[in-house]
């Protein structure tokens, strides 16, 4: 299968789902300018030009309910936010009007509008342009919120909101738009709801998110220098959240760490850790441990940037401690974002 | 203007009153366990730009929706059964009285969150616009609207866009219980903040009806050719406690002098004696109005006792 960067299989993603579904339009500051987010909008401004990819004046909540407004009449809206942080702006449309728009309205039918929120990683991007919202957007019925790790699925999920019958969130993890990866050249859809596993083990569960499920898995390769068959589960989506698989992983397994880009606190691996004591208990053979930033706001300065973030090295140390407490990691790979210097 | 239309005017006024009235007689028994925010005295407004629409231009409100609803055509029995909390409402009992609905006739949404629909507004008039469609959109807020920031948001928005959407604040003075004066700068008007952003907006007096129809129709005319966004200022006045059924004037924020001032302005008695005057009606025309309206409201009030609450069993239906 021929491969593309995470940013070009959003890219084609658009332009694909663009052309067969007349009423999808792009809006987001900056989708029409010469960055085009990241290249994610530039080719679909090109080809379909500014009636349907279009600048938007600042304003984040009133763009999200002139979105709404839209999709109340036909169209299929794809808001894009180059910074997920700036989406507090528009929490009361997202969370009072679009997300209950169909059971308050007597379910006559929902708002199909695509958000699309960029976390930011990397070269000291701080307090207010690297953090990542799912565990706020997940709390919402009537929304539905996918973290892509892979091209792959950047391009599925997107494929699939673009088709859905209601508002969804997707998160995008700066670091991984590099990243390169088998893409479906067709229009095929990953479903929300459903995890996938991402590489099969039998001694330990790792749960990952977004850009955690990809650490999640170097973190496994780590681990076999120290014997350790660690499975690996990317839930992609954590509204719906795929529950059935991490209890199938446990009954193999029985022990379990979360890896989370957010806070531990009422977050996803506090949601993934209460699934396993609610439907997996029989089959726990260690405590849940969590692997999630430190809490407090993340910094810029370089090395408390660097403690900030979970890492391959912090994940496998993790399992180590579930598995085999007191041994030592040794050496661990380079951070994920060790070359990077923008664009941001 | 037509005889006729001038008469339907007074006539949707009246009907609006008369549902209005009997829900809120009916109200303290208990059984429309939703909080209700009466138009009893702002009827003027929302039958004067509903009666400028087309049946296939759509509107958006607020909090207090009720005759907005009702003025575009929004089904009566599925209002009151909404309020009922029935199965048989217009958002199956999901919604309550400050979210009514009714697509069909161009209600497309009510929110209780101020400044919602503004937007909302928007965005319907910016797709109408992409469409190559000649509808318009109208969204009614409050003056209290004002102090949001997405009013300002939004403005800049559907100027800049170009959008055909009609702006209608009904300025009853209030927000809640706090006056406008102690929440915006008395020396600019809230038409001429509208006006900053480069459209055309202007003051109504929003207690009469055929003053609100004319200015309706220039805005419609205005932004149905493609002009872009009309601002109306229409002042009124709320009669009723602001949420609930019950008269407020002794809990201190307004006095029975400044209530009774209002209802002697009362936008019913206005476009009736003038009707009367002009000899378009006769008093026994529009004595008959409120006993048809009257039949209307009761009938839709045994069936919305009569219907089914929803199923318990369908609680969480419609989440995604």
């Amino acid at each position: 299968m021929r491969r593309l960067t995470y940013g070009q299989a959003i890219s084609e993603a658009t332009v694909q789902c663009m052309e067969a579904d007349p009423s999808i339009f792009v809006a987001g500051i900056g989708v029409d300018d010469f960055k085009g987010i990241f290249g994610t909008t530039a080719e679909a401004f090109r080809r379909f030009g500014p009636a349907r990819v279009f600048d938007i004046p600042n304003g984040e909540n009133a763009m999200t309910g002139i979105a709404i407004g839209a999709a109340a009449v036909g169209k299929r809206p794809l808001v894009v936010h180059p910074r997920n942080d700036f989406m507090f702006l528009c929490m009361d449309q997202l969370f009072n009007l679009a997300a209950k728009w169909r059971y308050m309205f007597g379910d006559r039918g929902g708002v199909p509008i695509v958000f699309r929120g960029i976390v930011g990683r990397g070269w000291g991007q701080g307090a207010t342009h690297s953090q990542s919202l799912q565990a706020l957007f997940a709390h919402f019925p009537g929304l539905s919120v996918g973290l892509p790790a892979t091209p792959a699925d950047a391009k599925g999920l997107l494929v699939s909101a673009l088709q859905g019958s209601g508002p969804v969130v997707l998160l995008e993890n700066r670091a991984l738009y590099e990243l390169e990866g088998e893409v479906p050249e067709g229009l095929e859809a990953v479903p929300f709801g459903q995890g996938k596993v991402v590489r099969a083990g039998t001694d330990i569960t790792i749960v990952g998110i977004s850009l955690m499920a990809y650490e999640a898995a170097r973190a496994a390769e780590i681990l076999l220098q120290h014997n350790v068959s660690a499975e690996v589960i990317d839930l992609r989506s954590v509204r719906p959240l795929d529950a059935a698989i991490i209890v199938r992983s446990l009954r193999k397994t029985g022990r379990l760490v979360v890896a989370d880009t957010s806070w531990a606190l009422c977050g996803v691996s506090a949601e993934v850790a209460a699934i396993a004591a609610e439907k997996a208990w029989p089959y726990l053979k260690a405590p849940v441990r969590r692997v999630t930033p430190p809490d407090c706001p993340a910094p810029v300065s370089r090395p408390l940037e660097d403690a900030f973030h979970p890492n391959p090295s912090t994940i496998a140390q993790a399992c180590l401690d579930v598995l085999k407490a007191g041994t030592p990691l040794g050496a661990g790979v380079a951070d994920v974002q060790a070359t990077f210097a923008g664009p941001y | 203007m037509t005889t006729d239309s001038r008469e339907n005017l007074l006539r949707d006024m009246v009907r609006i009153r008369r549902v209005e009235e009997t829900l809120a007689e009916l109200y303290p028994s208990g059984e429309m366990r939703t909080p209700t925010h009466f138009s009893i005295g702002q009827e003027a407004v929302a039958v004067g730009v509903c009666g400028a629409l087309r049946r296939d231009d759509v509107v958006y409100s607020g909090h207090r929706c009720h005759a907005h609803y009702l003025a575009k055509g929004g089904d009566l029995r599925g209002m009151v059964a909404e309020l009922y909390g029935r199965e048989t409402g217009c958002a199956r009992g999901r919604g309550g009285s400050v979210h009514l609905n009714d697509p069909a006739a161009g209600v497309i949404a009510s929110s209780a969150i101020l400044g919602q629909t503004m937007a909302v507004a928007v965005g319907t008039a910016l797709a109408f616009t992409m469409d190559g469609r000649d509808h318009v959109a109208v969204t009614f807020f409050g003056d209290g609207t004002v102090e949001e920031g997405i009013f300002h948001e939004t403005l800049n928005f559907a100027v800049m866009r170009r959008v055909p959407v009609l702006f209608v604040c009904e300025n009853n003075g209030f927000s809640t219980h706090t006056r406008l004066d102690v929440r915006q700068p008395a020396s600019v008007s809230i038409h001429a903040r509208a006006a900053s952003y480069g459209m055309p907006a202007r003051l109504v007096d929003g207690n009469d009806v055929f003053a609100v129809h004319a200015a309706a129709r220039e805005a419609v005319a205005h932004a149905r050719g493609g002009a872009g966004p009309f601002f109306l200022e229409c002042t009124t006045y709320r009669w009723r406690e602001h949420v609930g059924p019950q008269w407020d004037y002794d809990k201190g924020y307004r006095t029975k002098a400044e209530v009774d001032a209002w209802i002697a302005r009362c936008p019913i008695r206005h476009a009736s004696e003038r009707l009367l005057s002009e000899g378009v009606c006769t008093p026994s025309q529009i004595a008959a109005m409120g006993r048809a309206s009257q039949i209307e409201v009761d009938e839709a009030v045994a069936a919305a006792r009569a219907a089914s609450f929803p199923a318990v069993e369908d609680l969480t239906l419609g989440t995604v």
